[in-house]
């Protein structure tokens, strides 16, 4: 945590050289060796560090990628599958680079649960929260804009579907919508922006990174039972512990991506993607990536006008707002209590809310007709009172169970009983007195 | 309150406002160009109309073009479709604003008002969905129109949103038959 004063002592020539011109050894050690962890992390706590070597692996392929690729309508198509046939290691680049865009957002939907079950975004964490929030935004527009270059009839469809939410807007909505195409129908124009914006966005993402982490080192991390750190005893040090504990989380998560990538990569795409854009014919069912499936359930969910609303600007409002949602949740929360542990009607609750949104991915890859469309109003409407009814009224009414007085206590106490083992002495350090 | 602010505005004060506002409307010459390249370029905009010969088309027969980068539907429509189109009562229409470039915005929605003068048979239309964009089925519905097979919206045979989340009807470019068998879109 910040107010601890800095413990790094330059030892050799060199590092006194540096740390009194520009002390990066100094910002490297404190960060990343000696920074202290709460000593109760599990394994949820492992996403951070797995999310940053997914943007470090998505920007090093995508940068390979983009040597070989060409972002011109007549060619896009056929540049992927050189890619894929031609290119030298072409195929496990492009495998790469679209499976990692899905464990990119399976990461940051576990870290963001996480963030949601422990209580992470409550004071004073709420800036930290909303920097994770602005990065998930970034993630969705970047994994858009990545999903049309292929230029396939998924791409190319779905780049008209979402292009024309802004057309719901009243008044500029039409004019908005050919500032971002560059003309009347998605076409070559609308291929190269996004190719350029495809290739910013991840160094902004990045950017944002830095915000976001810089932003917990001033607060530190949350913890399980969701107690401030109080005393040395409830922290262990970064290295080895923590380094150590992402990086057995790394190699468990890389080896599911992996088993994709090798052995079902093309699972989570879609067929009509290799069919090229075809501006006078759309696919029979249209579906975006399944990350976006639940805001997709969300906007079909709204066939009905409500008032002056018609049911196209009320579809795209709701998917909107079910984004604002997450941006409000520190203030929407009225507990004290940090942590789902503590809290037995917020933990029913957080587990319903985490079925229904699965459930909407589900009800999103399906054809927006007869039952369907009655589930996902429900499922809809659930979303949106799990957040302005649940979590406001929950904090007023819940009597949440006794907390521990401190972390250390409250480890203790979990492995009570347990007796010492000489032979285990160096194992598990986060159970030791 | 700092101390400026008991003596009337100076040249001083005039200074910092105009030298500001000056600097505000700098930025913004600046950051126009960077929007303004984001709207359709000339070359887009060149390709604004397309002349189609429709004299192959006996009622019943449709065909497509391809305009500033939208397929728009020429279809003979036939007697029944007409005879359809012609028996909606407007208060059953979703939208009963026409839609078509060629006449007032405010023109209601009826059969006749959705083609043109003595080429009634003849449907000319943005095969578009008003809704996201995608490209309607023809002739299939309950309607006997189109149908959108993304989201659902149903189209009557003279293109009108009859059910389904599509908020208008499928537009009528501007076009006009400059022969008896050509027909000028935009």
């Amino acid at each position: 945590m910040s107010e601890g004063h800095s413990t790094y002592t330059p030892k050799t020539g060199i590092e006194r050289w540096f740390d009194a011109r520009m002390p990066l050894p100094r910002l490297v050690y404190d960060s990343f060796i000696a920074y202290p962890v709460p000593r109760n992390l599990n394994y949820a706590w492992t996403f951070g560090g797995i999310l940053s070597i997914m943007l470090v692996a998505q920007i090093l392929t995508g940068i390979v990628l983009a040597m070989h690729y060409t972002a011109d309508s007549t060619l896009a198509f056929g540049s992927v599958e050189k890619i894929m046939r031609d290119v030298n290691s072409g195929w496990l680049l492009r495998y790469l680079h679209s499976n990692g865009a899905s464990f990119f957002f399976v990461a940051v939907y576990i870290h963001i649960f996480r963030g949601l079950y422990y209580g992470s975004y409550k004071a004073p964490r709420e800036l930290l929260w909303i920097l994770g929030c602005i990065i998930y935004l970034l993630m969705m527009a970047t994994g858009f804009m990545g999903y049309v270059l292929p230029w396939g009839q998924m791409s190319f469809w779905g780049a008209t579907v979402i292009t024309n939410f802004f057309t719901a807007i009243p008044l500029v909505g039409d004019w908005i919508q050919q500032l971002l195409l560059g003309g009347f129908a998605v076409d070559n124009p609308t291929l190269n922006r996004f190719f350029a914006l495809h290739y910013l966005l991840p160094f902004m993402i990045a950017g944002v990174v830095v915000l976001h982490v810089w932003a917990l080192h001033v607060v530190g991390q949350s913890n399980p039972t969701g107690i401030e750190v109080k005393s040395k005893t409830d922290t262990v040090a970064f290295t080895p512990y923590a380094t150590i504990k992402d990086a057995f989380g790394m190699i468990v998560f890389l080896f599911f991506f992996a088993y994709f990538v090798f052995y079902m990569p093309n699972y989570l795409g879609h067929p009509d993607n290799y069919v090229v854009a075809n501006p006078l014919k759309t696919p029979a069912h249209i579906v975006p990536e399944w990350y976006f499936l639940p805001f997709y359930a969300i906007l079909r969910a709204i066939t009905f006008n409500v008032g002056p609303i018609d049911a196209k600007l009320g579809g795209v409002l709701c998917m909107f707002g079910a984004i604002v949602m997450l941006f409000l949740v520190p203030w929407l929360d009225t507990s004290k209590v940090r942590s789902a542990v503590y809290r037995p009607w917020y933990k029913l609750f957080f587990w319903l809310f985490a079925a229904n949104a699965i459930f909407l991915g589900w009800l999103g890859s399906q054809p927006a007709e007869g039952s369907f469309v009655l589930m996902a109003q429900m499922a809809t409407l659930f979303y949106f009172a799990f957040f302005l009814i649940a979590l406001p009224v929950l904090g007023l009414i819940e009597t949440p169970r006794r907390l521990p007085n401190s972390i250390t206590e409250a480890v203790l106490e979990k492995n009570k009983g347990a007796g010492h083992h000489p032979a285990g002495a160096t194992a598990a350090p986060e159970t030791k007195g | 309150m700092s101390a400026t602010d008991i003596h009337d505005p100076n040249r001083r004060d005039f200074l910092y406002v105009a030298t500001g506002m000056a600097a505000v409307v700098g930025a913004g010459a600046v950051a126009w160009p960077f929007i303004d390249q984001m709207r359709p370029d000339a070359s887009t905009l060149a390709l604004a109309s397309v002349e189609v010969d429709v004299a192959s088309l006996t009622p019943g027969m449709s065909l497509v073009v391809k305009w500033r980068g939208k397929p728009v539907v020429v279809r003979n429509r036939t007697e029944q479709e007409m005879k359809d189109g012609e028996a909606v009562n407007l208060a059953d229409l979703k939208d009963p604003i026409a839609r078509n470039a060629n006449l007032p915005s405010d023109a209601p929605a009826t059969d006749a008002n959705r083609t043109t003068p003595g080429k009634e048979a003849w449907m000319v239309m943005v095969q578009v969905c008003t809704h996201l964009g995608c490209i309607p089925l023809g002739q299939e519905g309950e309607f006997g129109g189109w149908f959108c097979p993304c989201h659902g919206s149903v189209y009557d045979t003279a293109g009108r949103i009859r059910k389904g989340p599509a908020p208008e009807n499928m537009a009528v470019p501007v076009f006009q038959f400059i022969s008896d068998t050509k027909i000028r879109i935009g």
